[in-house]
Protein backbone atom coordinates (compact mmCIF):
# COMPACT_ATOMS: atom_id res chain seq x y z
CA UNK A 1 0.00 0.00 0.00
CA UNK A 2 2.43 2.64 1.01
CA UNK A 3 4.54 1.50 -1.92
CA UNK A 4 1.88 1.97 -4.02
CA UNK A 5 1.64 5.56 -2.99
CA UNK A 6 5.10 6.39 -3.29
CA UNK A 7 5.15 5.22 -6.81
CA UNK A 8 2.04 7.33 -7.51
CA UNK A 9 3.63 10.26 -5.95
CA UNK A 10 6.76 10.05 -8.21
CA UNK A 11 4.66 9.55 -10.83
CA UNK A 12 3.24 12.51 -10.15
CA UNK A 13 6.60 14.21 -9.80
CA UNK A 14 7.58 13.19 -12.90
CA UNK A 15 4.18 13.92 -15.25
CA UNK A 16 4.87 17.60 -13.52
CA UNK A 17 8.27 17.85 -14.29
CA UNK A 18 7.67 17.21 -17.65
CA UNK A 19 4.94 19.83 -17.81
CA UNK A 20 7.59 22.20 -16.20
CA UNK A 21 9.77 21.73 -19.20
CA UNK A 22 6.90 21.65 -21.58
CA UNK A 23 5.81 25.34 -20.50
CA UNK A 24 8.93 26.68 -21.20
CA UNK A 25 8.22 26.83 -25.10
CA UNK A 26 6.90 30.53 -24.74
CA UNK A 27 7.32 33.30 -22.36
CA UNK A 28 3.94 33.83 -21.60
CA UNK A 29 3.46 30.05 -20.22
CA UNK A 30 6.83 29.59 -18.59
CA UNK A 31 6.54 30.78 -15.18
CA UNK A 32 3.82 28.23 -14.84
CA UNK A 33 6.48 25.68 -16.00
CA UNK A 34 8.37 27.18 -12.66
CA UNK A 35 4.74 26.07 -9.87
CA UNK A 36 4.96 23.24 -11.86
CA UNK A 37 8.73 22.52 -11.22
CA UNK A 38 8.00 23.61 -7.44
CA UNK A 39 4.77 20.90 -6.70
CA UNK A 40 7.27 18.80 -8.10
CA UNK A 41 10.04 18.82 -6.29
CA UNK A 42 7.80 19.47 -2.80
CA UNK A 43 6.33 15.84 -3.71
CA UNK A 44 9.22 14.30 -4.60
CA UNK A 45 11.22 15.40 -1.10
CA UNK A 46 7.97 14.82 1.37
CA UNK A 47 7.12 11.16 -0.16
CA UNK A 48 10.87 10.42 0.16
CA UNK A 49 11.31 11.81 3.64
CA UNK A 50 7.44 10.37 4.98
CA UNK A 51 9.21 6.73 4.19
CA UNK A 52 9.53 4.27 7.30
CA UNK A 53 13.02 3.54 6.49
CA UNK A 54 14.42 7.09 7.57
CA UNK A 55 14.51 7.47 10.90
CA UNK A 56 16.86 10.01 11.36
CA UNK A 57 15.54 13.59 10.78
CA UNK A 58 17.98 15.81 12.35
CA UNK A 59 20.71 16.39 9.67
CA UNK A 60 17.68 16.30 7.09
CA UNK A 61 16.58 19.79 8.69
CA UNK A 62 19.45 21.11 9.38
CA UNK A 63 21.25 20.26 5.51
CA UNK A 64 17.62 21.48 4.27
CA UNK A 65 17.95 24.64 6.24
CA UNK A 66 21.92 25.11 4.82
CA UNK A 67 20.69 24.95 1.59
CA UNK A 68 18.30 28.14 1.52
CA UNK A 69 20.66 29.52 3.60
CA UNK A 70 23.13 29.45 0.54
CA UNK A 71 20.30 28.87 -2.51
CA UNK A 72 18.46 32.19 -1.92
CA UNK A 73 21.78 34.49 -1.89
CA UNK A 74 22.56 32.47 -5.00
CA UNK A 75 19.60 32.91 -6.75
CA UNK A 76 19.85 36.86 -6.27
CA UNK A 77 23.38 37.05 -8.21
CA UNK A 78 23.74 39.90 -10.86
CA UNK A 79 22.35 38.57 -14.07
CA UNK A 80 25.75 38.85 -15.68
CA UNK A 81 26.93 36.31 -12.95
CA UNK A 82 24.18 33.79 -14.12
CA UNK A 83 27.02 31.77 -16.14
CA UNK A 84 29.11 31.23 -13.45
CA UNK A 85 26.10 30.75 -10.74
CA UNK A 86 24.68 28.04 -13.18
CA UNK A 87 28.36 26.28 -13.74
CA UNK A 88 28.63 26.09 -9.89
CA UNK A 89 24.74 24.71 -9.61
CA UNK A 90 26.42 21.94 -12.09
CA UNK A 91 29.38 21.47 -9.74
CA UNK A 92 26.90 20.86 -7.06
CA UNK A 93 25.03 18.53 -9.02
CA UNK A 94 27.78 16.38 -9.60
CA UNK A 95 29.11 16.65 -5.98
CA UNK A 96 26.10 15.32 -4.94
CA UNK A 97 25.63 12.18 -7.58
CA UNK A 98 29.31 11.37 -6.48
CA UNK A 99 28.48 11.48 -2.84
CA UNK A 100 25.57 9.38 -2.54
CA UNK A 101 26.94 6.82 -4.89
CA UNK A 102 30.01 6.77 -2.57
CA UNK A 103 27.76 5.86 0.24
CA UNK A 104 26.00 3.56 -1.00
CA UNK A 105 29.08 1.59 -2.27
CA UNK A 106 30.67 1.50 0.97
CA UNK A 107 27.09 0.90 2.58
CA UNK A 108 26.86 -2.19 0.67
CA UNK A 109 30.31 -3.79 1.47
CA UNK A 110 29.49 -3.32 5.46
CA UNK A 111 25.98 -4.88 4.68
CA UNK A 112 27.08 -7.82 2.45
CA UNK A 113 28.72 -8.63 -1.01
CA UNK A 114 25.32 -9.85 -1.97
CA UNK A 115 24.49 -6.49 -2.63
CA UNK A 116 27.06 -5.17 -5.15
CA UNK A 117 25.61 -6.86 -8.05
CA UNK A 118 27.29 -6.46 -11.65
CA UNK A 119 24.19 -4.38 -12.82
CA UNK A 120 24.30 -2.10 -9.43
CA UNK A 121 28.49 -1.87 -9.46
CA UNK A 122 28.66 -0.35 -13.35
CA UNK A 123 25.67 2.03 -12.61
CA UNK A 124 27.81 3.24 -9.12
CA UNK A 125 30.97 3.58 -11.15
CA UNK A 126 29.03 5.33 -13.69
CA UNK A 127 27.58 7.56 -11.39
CA UNK A 128 30.88 8.32 -9.57
CA UNK A 129 32.73 9.08 -12.30
CA UNK A 130 29.96 11.08 -14.23
CA UNK A 131 29.35 12.92 -10.79
CA UNK A 132 33.22 13.95 -9.65
CA UNK A 133 34.47 15.00 -12.98
CA UNK A 134 31.48 17.16 -13.18
CA UNK A 135 31.95 18.72 -9.59
CA UNK A 136 35.28 19.61 -10.47
CA UNK A 137 35.04 20.44 -14.09
CA UNK A 138 32.19 23.04 -13.11
CA UNK A 139 33.81 24.05 -10.18
CA UNK A 140 36.98 25.12 -13.17
CA UNK A 141 34.10 26.69 -15.07
CA UNK A 142 32.43 28.75 -12.54
CA UNK A 143 36.21 29.76 -11.76
CA UNK A 144 37.16 31.17 -14.85
CA UNK A 145 33.72 32.59 -15.37
CA UNK A 146 34.18 34.29 -12.49
CA UNK A 147 37.39 35.25 -13.34
CA UNK A 148 38.96 34.08 -9.93
CA UNK A 149 42.71 34.87 -9.77
CA UNK A 150 44.59 31.18 -9.78
CA UNK A 151 42.63 29.86 -12.53
CA UNK A 152 43.85 30.83 -16.09
CA UNK A 153 41.46 32.72 -17.95
CA UNK A 154 43.35 31.92 -21.14
CA UNK A 155 43.53 28.07 -21.89
CA UNK A 156 46.12 25.80 -21.19
CA UNK A 157 47.81 23.95 -23.25
CA UNK A 158 50.76 21.53 -23.05
CA UNK A 159 51.97 18.76 -25.39
CA UNK A 160 50.28 15.69 -25.08
CA UNK A 161 47.37 16.95 -23.55
CA UNK A 162 44.55 15.38 -24.96
CA UNK A 163 46.49 11.89 -24.87
CA UNK A 164 47.12 12.46 -20.93
CA UNK A 165 43.30 13.25 -20.97
CA UNK A 166 42.15 10.37 -22.54
CA UNK A 167 44.67 8.04 -20.92
CA UNK A 168 43.49 9.30 -17.73
CA UNK A 169 39.92 8.87 -18.26
CA UNK A 170 40.75 5.24 -19.68
CA UNK A 171 42.60 4.69 -15.98
CA UNK A 172 39.71 5.53 -14.60
CA UNK A 173 37.38 3.08 -16.85
CA UNK A 174 39.90 0.06 -16.22
CA UNK A 175 39.89 0.38 -12.37
CA UNK A 176 35.91 0.34 -12.82
CA UNK A 177 35.52 -2.24 -14.64
CA UNK A 178 38.27 -4.17 -11.73
CA UNK A 179 36.26 -3.19 -9.55
CA UNK A 180 33.03 -4.07 -11.07
CA UNK A 181 34.18 -7.72 -11.50
CA UNK A 182 35.76 -8.02 -7.66
CA UNK A 183 33.83 -5.70 -6.03
CA UNK A 184 33.99 -7.75 -3.15
CA UNK A 185 37.75 -8.27 -3.38
CA UNK A 186 39.46 -7.07 -0.12
CA UNK A 187 41.66 -4.70 -2.19
CA UNK A 188 38.09 -2.98 -3.47
CA UNK A 189 37.35 -0.57 -0.78
CA UNK A 190 41.06 0.71 -1.61
CA UNK A 191 40.76 0.84 -5.42
CA UNK A 192 37.52 2.65 -5.20
CA UNK A 193 38.78 6.20 -4.44
CA UNK A 194 41.47 5.76 -6.73
CA UNK A 195 38.26 6.23 -9.18
CA UNK A 196 37.05 8.67 -7.19
CA UNK A 197 40.36 10.99 -7.70
CA UNK A 198 40.71 9.75 -11.10
CA UNK A 199 37.93 11.43 -11.76
CA UNK A 200 38.46 14.81 -10.09
CA UNK A 201 41.83 15.77 -12.06
CA UNK A 202 40.00 14.91 -15.13
CA UNK A 203 37.40 17.08 -14.72
CA UNK A 204 40.11 19.71 -13.81
CA UNK A 205 42.24 19.08 -16.82
CA UNK A 206 39.11 18.56 -19.29
CA UNK A 207 38.31 22.27 -18.51
CA UNK A 208 41.99 24.15 -18.68
CA UNK A 209 42.87 23.87 -22.05
CA UNK A 210 38.97 25.95 -22.88
CA UNK A 211 38.76 29.56 -23.24
CA UNK A 212 35.88 32.14 -23.05
CA UNK A 213 34.21 31.48 -25.88
CA UNK A 214 33.37 28.10 -26.17
CA UNK A 215 31.62 28.48 -22.85
CA UNK A 216 28.10 28.45 -23.36
CA UNK A 217 28.77 24.91 -25.03
CA UNK A 218 31.34 23.25 -22.15
CA UNK A 219 27.95 24.66 -19.68
CA UNK A 220 26.08 22.68 -21.82
CA UNK A 221 27.99 19.44 -22.00
CA UNK A 222 28.33 19.64 -18.20
CA UNK A 223 24.72 20.23 -17.96
CA UNK A 224 24.25 17.01 -19.66
CA UNK A 225 26.84 15.25 -17.53
CA UNK A 226 24.92 16.49 -14.54
CA UNK A 227 21.51 14.68 -15.48
CA UNK A 228 22.97 11.69 -16.53
CA UNK A 229 24.76 11.45 -13.26
CA UNK A 230 21.27 11.46 -11.86
CA UNK A 231 20.19 8.78 -13.75
CA UNK A 232 22.58 6.50 -12.55
CA UNK A 233 21.71 7.51 -9.42
CA UNK A 234 18.32 5.95 -9.98
CA UNK A 235 19.73 2.76 -11.62
CA UNK A 236 21.63 2.61 -8.36
CA UNK A 237 18.95 3.29 -5.99
CA UNK A 238 16.40 1.62 -8.40
CA UNK A 239 14.30 5.07 -8.38
CA UNK A 240 12.34 5.78 -11.38
CA UNK A 241 11.74 9.72 -10.67
CA UNK A 242 15.44 10.32 -9.73
CA UNK A 243 16.00 8.37 -13.73
CA UNK A 244 13.31 10.52 -15.70
CA UNK A 245 14.29 13.83 -13.70
CA UNK A 246 17.99 13.24 -14.58
CA UNK A 247 16.91 11.88 -18.41
CA UNK A 248 15.23 15.35 -18.55
CA UNK A 249 18.14 16.98 -17.36
CA UNK A 250 20.23 15.47 -19.47
CA UNK A 251 17.90 15.84 -23.16
CA UNK A 252 18.29 19.52 -22.28
CA UNK A 253 22.15 19.98 -21.97
CA UNK A 254 22.55 17.73 -25.14
CA UNK A 255 20.17 19.88 -27.15
CA UNK A 256 21.77 23.32 -26.03
CA UNK A 257 25.42 21.52 -26.74
CA UNK A 258 24.26 20.95 -30.30
CA UNK A 259 22.79 23.91 -30.70
CA UNK A 260 25.47 25.57 -29.22
CA UNK A 261 28.34 23.31 -31.70
CA UNK A 262 26.06 24.12 -34.79
CA UNK A 263 26.31 27.77 -34.07
CA UNK A 264 30.14 27.47 -33.99
CA UNK A 265 29.62 25.04 -37.17
CA UNK A 266 32.19 22.88 -34.79
CA UNK A 267 31.90 19.22 -33.28
CA UNK A 268 31.42 18.23 -29.52
CA UNK A 269 35.30 16.39 -29.66
CA UNK A 270 36.54 19.79 -31.02
CA UNK A 271 35.25 22.45 -28.33
CA UNK A 272 36.39 19.67 -25.71
CA UNK A 273 39.62 19.01 -26.96
CA UNK A 274 40.66 21.29 -29.79
CA UNK A 275 41.69 24.53 -27.49
CA UNK A 276 40.13 26.96 -29.79
CA UNK A 277 40.87 29.90 -28.07
CA UNK A 278 44.61 29.63 -28.14
CA UNK A 279 46.35 33.28 -30.17
CA UNK A 280 46.35 32.82 -33.37
CA UNK A 281 50.02 33.46 -35.43
CA UNK A 282 50.24 37.08 -36.52
CA UNK A 283 49.06 36.92 -40.16
CA UNK A 284 50.63 38.94 -42.47
CA UNK A 285 49.27 41.95 -44.18
CA UNK A 286 47.26 42.39 -40.81
CA UNK A 287 49.86 45.93 -40.41
CA UNK A 288 48.69 48.20 -43.70
CA UNK A 289 44.52 47.67 -42.67
CA UNK A 290 43.37 50.90 -40.81
CA UNK A 291 40.34 52.13 -38.87
CA UNK A 292 38.07 54.53 -39.46
CA UNK A 293 36.55 56.22 -36.47
CA UNK A 294 33.35 58.19 -35.99
CA UNK A 295 32.19 60.79 -33.19
CA UNK A 296 29.26 60.23 -31.09
CA UNK A 297 28.20 63.36 -32.68
CA UNK A 298 28.30 61.70 -35.67
CA UNK A 299 27.53 58.34 -34.89
CA UNK A 300 24.31 60.21 -33.23
CA UNK A 301 23.00 61.72 -36.51
CA UNK A 302 23.10 58.84 -38.67
CA UNK A 303 21.40 56.33 -36.64
CA UNK A 304 18.73 59.56 -36.11
CA UNK A 305 18.49 59.14 -39.86
CA UNK A 306 17.97 55.40 -40.26
CA UNK A 307 14.56 53.73 -40.97
CA UNK A 308 15.74 50.23 -39.22
CA UNK A 309 18.78 50.23 -36.90
CA UNK A 310 20.01 46.49 -35.87
CA UNK A 311 21.91 46.57 -32.57
CA UNK A 312 24.06 43.23 -32.06
CA UNK A 313 24.99 42.57 -28.77
CA UNK A 314 27.78 40.50 -27.60
CA UNK A 315 29.60 39.55 -24.34
CA UNK A 316 31.19 42.99 -23.98
CA UNK A 317 28.00 44.15 -23.29
CA UNK A 318 27.74 41.65 -20.72
CA UNK A 319 31.06 42.82 -19.11
CA UNK A 320 30.48 46.78 -19.66
CA UNK A 321 27.03 46.47 -17.72
CA UNK A 322 26.02 48.56 -21.01
CA UNK A 323 22.97 46.23 -21.32
CA UNK A 324 20.58 49.67 -19.37
CA UNK A 325 22.63 52.55 -21.63
CA UNK A 326 20.97 50.25 -24.77
CA UNK A 327 17.96 50.46 -23.26
CA UNK A 328 18.01 53.85 -23.28
CA UNK A 329 19.08 54.57 -26.91
CA UNK A 330 16.53 52.00 -28.02
CA UNK A 331 14.09 54.25 -26.28
CA UNK A 332 15.62 57.55 -28.01
CA UNK A 333 15.35 55.55 -31.50
CA UNK A 334 11.94 54.82 -30.90
CA UNK A 335 10.39 57.82 -29.96
CA UNK A 336 12.01 59.12 -33.75
CA UNK A 337 9.98 56.56 -35.64
CA UNK A 338 13.26 54.39 -35.63
CA UNK A 339 12.50 50.86 -35.74
CA UNK A 340 14.78 49.13 -33.70
CA UNK A 341 16.07 45.75 -33.39
CA UNK A 342 18.05 43.01 -31.97
CA UNK A 343 20.35 40.54 -33.71
CA UNK A 344 21.17 37.29 -31.19
CA UNK A 345 23.47 34.77 -32.46
CA UNK A 346 23.16 31.72 -30.41
CA UNK A 347 26.60 31.84 -29.13
CA UNK A 348 26.88 35.77 -28.19
CA UNK A 349 27.49 35.46 -24.34
CA UNK A 350 28.85 33.52 -21.80
CA UNK A 351 25.76 31.17 -21.83
CA UNK A 352 23.25 29.79 -24.12
CA UNK A 353 20.22 32.71 -24.04
CA UNK A 354 22.25 34.58 -22.45
CA UNK A 355 22.09 37.92 -24.16
CA UNK A 356 18.48 37.38 -23.97
CA UNK A 357 17.57 37.66 -20.43
CA UNK A 358 20.51 40.72 -20.09
CA UNK A 359 17.82 42.39 -22.42
CA UNK A 360 15.08 41.51 -20.71
CA UNK A 361 16.48 42.23 -17.87
CA UNK A 362 16.77 46.17 -19.09
CA UNK A 363 13.42 46.15 -20.12
CA UNK A 364 13.16 45.80 -23.71
CA UNK A 365 10.32 43.48 -24.80
CA UNK A 366 11.53 40.03 -26.02
CA UNK A 367 9.34 40.59 -29.06
CA UNK A 368 12.07 43.00 -30.68
CA UNK A 369 14.99 40.50 -29.80
CA UNK A 370 15.39 38.53 -32.96
CA UNK A 371 17.28 35.20 -33.61
CA UNK A 372 20.15 35.31 -36.07
CA UNK A 373 18.29 33.10 -38.90
CA UNK A 374 15.60 35.83 -38.86
CA UNK A 375 17.30 38.68 -38.99
CA UNK A 376 19.80 38.33 -41.61
CA UNK A 377 17.49 38.22 -44.51
CA UNK A 378 16.83 42.02 -43.12
CA UNK A 379 20.30 42.88 -43.04
CA UNK A 380 20.55 44.77 -46.37
CA UNK A 381 17.75 46.82 -45.83
CA UNK A 382 19.01 47.98 -42.15
CA UNK A 383 20.79 51.50 -42.67
CA UNK A 384 22.47 51.08 -39.36
CA UNK A 385 24.49 48.18 -37.78
CA UNK A 386 25.16 48.69 -34.19
CA UNK A 387 27.92 46.25 -32.60
CA UNK A 388 28.12 46.50 -29.10
CA UNK A 389 30.64 44.11 -27.58
CA UNK A 390 30.24 41.25 -29.66
CA UNK A 391 33.72 40.39 -31.98
CA UNK A 392 33.42 36.88 -33.88
CA UNK A 393 30.03 36.68 -34.50
CA UNK A 394 29.85 39.51 -37.06
CA UNK A 395 33.25 38.50 -38.52
CA UNK A 396 32.61 37.49 -42.00
CA UNK A 397 36.28 36.18 -42.03
CA UNK A 398 33.83 33.02 -40.77
CA UNK A 399 32.35 33.07 -44.51
CA UNK A 400 35.54 33.93 -46.71
CA UNK A 401 38.47 33.19 -44.77
CA UNK A 402 39.20 29.31 -45.15
CA UNK A 403 42.22 29.60 -42.73
CA UNK A 404 40.55 31.75 -40.25
CA UNK A 405 39.66 29.62 -36.79
CA UNK A 406 35.80 30.41 -37.44
CA UNK A 407 35.85 30.05 -40.71
CA UNK A 408 32.01 28.34 -41.84
CA UNK A 409 30.65 29.60 -38.19
CA UNK A 410 27.27 31.40 -39.07
CA UNK A 411 27.24 34.68 -38.37
CA UNK A 412 25.02 37.96 -38.36
CA UNK A 413 25.62 39.27 -41.31
CA UNK A 414 26.35 43.14 -39.88
CA UNK A 415 28.59 43.56 -43.16
CA UNK A 416 25.61 43.77 -45.26
CA UNK A 417 24.19 46.79 -43.76
CA UNK A 418 24.08 50.54 -45.16
CA UNK A 419 26.09 51.67 -42.27
CA UNK A 420 27.99 49.79 -39.25
CA UNK A 421 29.30 51.19 -36.13
CA UNK A 422 30.98 48.65 -33.97
CA UNK A 423 31.61 49.97 -29.84
CA UNK A 424 34.93 48.17 -28.99
CA UNK A 425 37.07 49.27 -26.52
CA UNK A 426 40.51 48.58 -27.94
CA UNK A 427 42.39 48.23 -31.00
CA UNK A 428 43.52 44.60 -29.71
CA UNK A 429 41.62 41.61 -31.35
CA UNK A 430 38.93 40.08 -29.72
CA UNK A 431 38.79 37.02 -27.31
CA UNK A 432 39.74 34.13 -29.81
CA UNK A 433 42.60 36.51 -30.69
CA UNK A 434 41.32 37.20 -33.87
CA UNK A 435 41.81 40.11 -36.14
CA UNK A 436 38.46 41.06 -37.65
CA UNK A 437 37.48 42.12 -41.14
CA UNK A 438 34.00 43.99 -40.51
CA UNK A 439 36.14 46.63 -38.55
CA UNK A 440 38.03 47.50 -41.66
CA UNK A 441 35.20 46.93 -43.56
CA UNK A 442 34.35 50.42 -46.02
CA UNK A 443 31.21 50.96 -44.32
CA UNK A 444 32.54 50.36 -41.05
CA UNK A 445 32.93 53.12 -38.40
CA UNK A 446 34.38 52.47 -34.91
CA UNK A 447 33.28 54.21 -31.88
CA UNK A 448 36.61 53.49 -29.35
CA UNK A 449 35.60 53.10 -25.39
CA UNK A 450 33.71 51.57 -22.74
CA UNK A 451 30.51 50.04 -24.49
CA UNK A 452 28.21 51.84 -21.40
CA UNK A 453 29.70 55.20 -21.76
CA UNK A 454 29.50 55.34 -25.42
CA UNK A 455 26.24 54.27 -25.55
CA UNK A 456 25.63 56.89 -22.59
CA UNK A 457 27.40 59.84 -25.32
CA UNK A 458 24.78 58.70 -28.14
CA UNK A 459 21.60 58.80 -25.66
CA UNK A 460 23.07 62.13 -24.83
CA UNK A 461 23.18 63.66 -28.00
CA UNK A 462 20.42 62.18 -29.07
CA UNK A 463 18.18 63.20 -26.35
CA UNK A 464 20.09 66.94 -26.40
CA UNK A 465 19.28 67.71 -30.07
CA UNK A 466 15.93 65.86 -31.22
CA UNK A 467 13.52 66.83 -28.45
CA UNK A 468 12.09 69.50 -29.88
CA UNK B 1 16.87 -12.16 0.66
CA UNK B 2 17.52 -11.89 -3.12
CA UNK B 3 16.60 -8.53 -4.15
CA UNK B 4 14.74 -8.79 -7.92
CA UNK B 5 15.17 -5.11 -9.64
CA UNK B 6 13.83 -5.20 -12.97
CA UNK B 7 16.61 -3.46 -14.75
CA UNK B 8 15.01 -3.92 -18.02
CA UNK B 9 12.34 -1.81 -17.18
CA UNK B 10 14.62 0.70 -15.71
CA UNK B 11 16.74 0.73 -19.02
CA UNK B 12 13.07 1.55 -21.25
CA UNK B 13 12.16 4.26 -18.51
CA UNK B 14 15.50 5.92 -19.17
CA UNK B 15 15.23 5.69 -23.01
CA UNK B 16 11.51 6.77 -23.05
CA UNK B 17 12.61 9.53 -20.65
CA UNK B 18 15.31 10.89 -22.65
CA UNK B 19 13.28 10.86 -25.89
CA UNK B 20 10.49 12.55 -24.31
CA UNK B 21 13.32 14.98 -22.95
CA UNK B 22 14.47 15.74 -26.44
CA UNK B 23 11.00 16.56 -27.58
CA UNK B 24 9.84 18.78 -25.44
CA UNK B 25 13.36 20.81 -24.45
CA UNK B 26 13.43 21.45 -28.75
CA UNK B 27 10.34 22.91 -28.67
CA UNK B 28 11.27 25.34 -25.88
CA UNK B 29 12.07 28.97 -27.11
CA UNK B 30 15.16 30.20 -28.32
CA UNK B 31 14.49 33.25 -25.70
CA UNK B 32 14.34 31.45 -22.94
CA UNK B 33 17.89 29.03 -23.10
CA UNK B 34 19.25 30.81 -19.85
CA UNK B 35 16.19 30.29 -17.57
CA UNK B 36 15.33 26.78 -19.24
CA UNK B 37 19.50 25.83 -17.74
CA UNK B 38 18.02 27.52 -14.36
CA UNK B 39 15.33 25.27 -14.34
CA UNK B 40 17.04 22.04 -15.67
CA UNK B 41 19.62 22.99 -12.23
CA UNK B 42 17.02 22.52 -10.15
CA UNK B 43 15.21 19.43 -11.50
CA UNK B 44 18.86 18.06 -11.24
CA UNK B 45 18.28 18.82 -7.41
CA UNK B 46 16.43 15.54 -7.35
CA UNK B 47 19.30 13.85 -6.47
CA UNK B 48 17.87 14.79 -2.75
CA UNK B 49 15.41 12.23 -3.02
CA UNK B 50 18.97 9.67 -2.88
CA UNK B 51 20.61 12.24 -0.53
CA UNK B 52 17.55 11.94 1.91
CA UNK B 53 17.64 8.05 1.94
CA UNK B 54 21.19 7.93 2.80
CA UNK B 55 21.39 10.92 5.13
CA UNK B 56 18.38 9.39 7.03
CA UNK B 57 19.05 6.18 7.01
CA UNK B 58 19.77 3.95 9.99
CA UNK B 59 23.83 4.09 8.51
CA UNK B 60 27.22 4.46 10.13
CA UNK B 61 27.92 8.31 10.51
CA UNK B 62 30.33 8.75 8.10
CA UNK B 63 27.79 7.08 5.32
CA UNK B 64 25.25 9.60 6.59
CA UNK B 65 27.64 12.32 6.81
CA UNK B 66 28.03 12.57 2.81
CA UNK B 67 24.43 12.06 2.55
CA UNK B 68 23.94 15.26 4.37
CA UNK B 69 26.64 17.25 2.33
CA UNK B 70 24.84 16.09 -0.71
CA UNK B 71 21.36 16.82 0.74
CA UNK B 72 22.81 20.45 0.95
CA UNK B 73 24.19 20.73 -2.35
CA UNK B 74 20.69 19.04 -3.72
CA UNK B 75 18.88 21.53 -1.80
CA UNK B 76 21.05 24.55 -2.84
CA UNK B 77 20.49 23.86 -6.52
CA UNK B 78 16.79 23.12 -6.06
CA UNK B 79 15.87 26.70 -4.26
CA UNK B 80 18.36 28.21 -5.98
CA UNK B 81 17.60 27.31 -9.36
CA UNK B 82 13.59 28.29 -8.91
CA UNK B 83 13.92 31.37 -7.58
CA UNK B 84 16.50 32.23 -10.18
CA UNK B 85 14.52 30.87 -13.34
CA UNK B 86 11.51 32.45 -11.97
CA UNK B 87 12.91 36.23 -11.71
CA UNK B 88 14.19 35.89 -15.12
CA UNK B 89 11.25 34.77 -16.63
CA UNK B 90 10.01 37.74 -15.04
CA UNK B 91 11.51 40.22 -16.41
CA UNK B 92 10.39 38.74 -19.87
CA UNK B 93 7.45 41.53 -21.27
CA UNK B 94 6.04 41.71 -24.61
CA UNK B 95 5.98 45.29 -24.11
CA UNK B 96 6.59 48.42 -21.16
CA UNK B 97 4.56 51.00 -19.81
CA UNK B 98 4.24 53.07 -22.63
CA UNK B 99 5.91 55.84 -21.10
CA UNK B 100 8.27 56.54 -24.22
CA UNK B 101 4.87 56.53 -26.40
CA UNK B 102 2.93 59.17 -24.03
CA UNK B 103 5.95 61.86 -24.95
CA UNK B 104 4.88 64.26 -28.24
Amino acid sequence: MIHALVQLSYLVATVLFIFALHWMNAPVTARKGVFAGVAAMVIAVLVTWAQPEIVHHGWIIVAIIAGFAVGIPLSLVPLTAVPQRTALSHAFGGLAAGLVGTAKYYLWISEGPEHLTTFRMVAIIIEIILGYLTFTGSLMAAGKLQEVKWIPQRPVTYPLQNLTNVGLLILAAVVGVALTLNPTAGWAPMLFPVVIVLALVFGVLLIIPIGGADMPTVIAILNAYAGLAAVAMGFVLDNKLLITAGALDGASGLILAIIMCKAMNRSFVNVLFGAFGQAQQAKTGGEDKTYKSETVEGGAQVLEQANLVVIIPGYGMAVAQAQHKVRELYDQLRKRGVTVKFAIHPVAGRMPGHMNVLLAEADIPYTDLVEMDEINSEMPQCDVALVVGANDVVNPAARTDKSSPIFGMPIIDADKARTVFAIKRSKNPGFAGIDNELYFAERTWMLFGDAKNVVGELVKQLSGSGSH
Amino acid sequence: MTESIDYWSLLYVFVLAAFIGLGVIRRVSRLLHTPLMSITNAISGIAVIGSIIVTGGDYPTGIRIMGAIALFASMTNIVSGFLITDRMLKMFKTDRAPKADTKP
